[in-house]
C-alpha cells in the first residue's frame, strides 16, 4: 500500500490526506485511470488556487465563451448550465463557483471531434459567480456569469 | 447497478447530440446526518469518460459539486447515426457505472 501511497503522491503533488485517497479507491493495483484525479484543484479553497492547479491561472477574459445559466436559481443543488466555447481548438472547458467551499466543480478535456460545448448541473452554495475556464490551442480563457441562488444546495 | 445511466444521442447536422443521466447519489462530504449529527461521508462520481466506437472524445473529473443524479451533455462532431456512444464513470469510493447507446 505505501508504495501505491508513494504514487499517488508523487502524480497529484498532494500532501496528507492520504486516507481520502485510500477510502477514493485510487488506489487499487490494476486499476486504470484515465487521467489521475486533480486532488490539488479540486480540494482548493479558492478559484485563483483552483485555476493554478489546472494550469489556467493568468486566463485571459473572453466573449467567445457562453455561458448559459440561470440569473436567478431557485434550489442551488440543482442549478443548470451550459457552456459553448467558439474559441477555435477548445481542449477542455473548466467549471468553477467561487463561492463554493471548493470551487472547481469539474474538468472537461475534449478530443476526437467533440465540440466545445458541455451542459451539466451544479451545486451552489449561495449566489455566486460561476466562473469558466477554457484551454484552446495551448492558452487559457475565461468568462464568468452571476448566478443568484436563493437556497443553497451545499452543506446544510 | 442496474440503470445507472439513461442516455440518448440524436444527429443534429454533422454533430452528434449527446445527453447523459447518471443515477448516484453525489454526496459532498460536508452535509450532516439530521438524526447523528455525524458528517456524510462523501460518494460522488469524480472521474467520466465518454468514447465513440471506442474512441475517447471526452474525458471529466468531477469534484462533489456536480448535481445529485449528473446530467451530462456534450456533442461530437463527426459522428454518425449507428455509432456507438459508451460511458464509464467511476466514483470515488471506485464503484463503476457505464452505459451505452448508439447514435439514432
Amino acid at each position: 500500500m505505501n508504495y501505491l501511497r508513494r504514487t499517488f503522491l508523487r502524480g497529484t503533488g498532494a500532501a496528507g490526506t492520504v486516507a481520502i485517497a485510500i477510502a477514493a479507491g485510487l488506489l487499487k493495483p490494476g486499476q486504470v485511470l484515465a487521467a489521475e484525479w486533480n486532488k490539488v484543484a479540486f480540494d482548493a479553497t479558492t478559484t485563483a488556487d483552483a485555476m493554478k492547479g489546472l494550469n489556467v491561472a493568468g486566463a485571459v477574459e473572453s466573449k467567445d465563451i457562453l455561458i448559459k445559466a440561470p440569473d436567478i436559481a431557485e434550489n442551488g443543488a440543482v442549478v443548470p448550465v451550459e457552456v459553448t466555447s467558439k474559441i477555435p481548438g477548445t481542449t477542455s472547458i473548466m467549471i468553477f463557483v467561487d463561492k463554493n467551499q471548493n470551487p472547481l466543480i469539474a474538468d472537461f478535456e475534449f478530443s476526437n471531434g467533440a465540440e466545445g460545448f458541455v451542459s451539466t448541473r451544479i451545486k451552489m452554495a449561495s449566489t455566486s459567480h460561476v466562473k469558466v475556464a477554457v484551454k484552446a490551442g495551448g492558452k487559457a480563457y475565461t468568462a464568468s456569469k452571476e448566478v443568484k441562488v436563493t437556497i443553497g444546495g451545499c452543506g446544510g | 447497478m442496474a440503470d445507472a445511466m439513461k442516455m440518448r444521442a440524436t444527429m443534429q447536422g454533422d454533430t452528434a447530440d449527446v445527453k447523459v443521466l447518471m443515477n448516484h447519489i453525489m454526496e459532498t462530504g460536508l452535509r450532516k446526518d439530521a438524526k447523528t449529527g455525524q458528517l456524510i461521508p462523501a460518494h460522488f462520481i469524480n472521474s467520466v469518460v465518454a468514447a465513440v466506437n471506442g474512441k475517447t472524445v471526452l474525458e471529466a473529473q468531477w469534484g462533489a459539486a456536480v448535481a445529485k443524479n449528473p446530467f451530462l451533455g456534450f456533442r461530437v462532431k463527426g459522428a454518425k447515426a449507428g455509432d456507438k456512444i459508451t460511458i464509464n464513470a467511476v466514483d470515488n469510493k471506485g464503484e463503476k457505472l457505464s452505459g451505452e447507446t448508439t447514435v439514432a
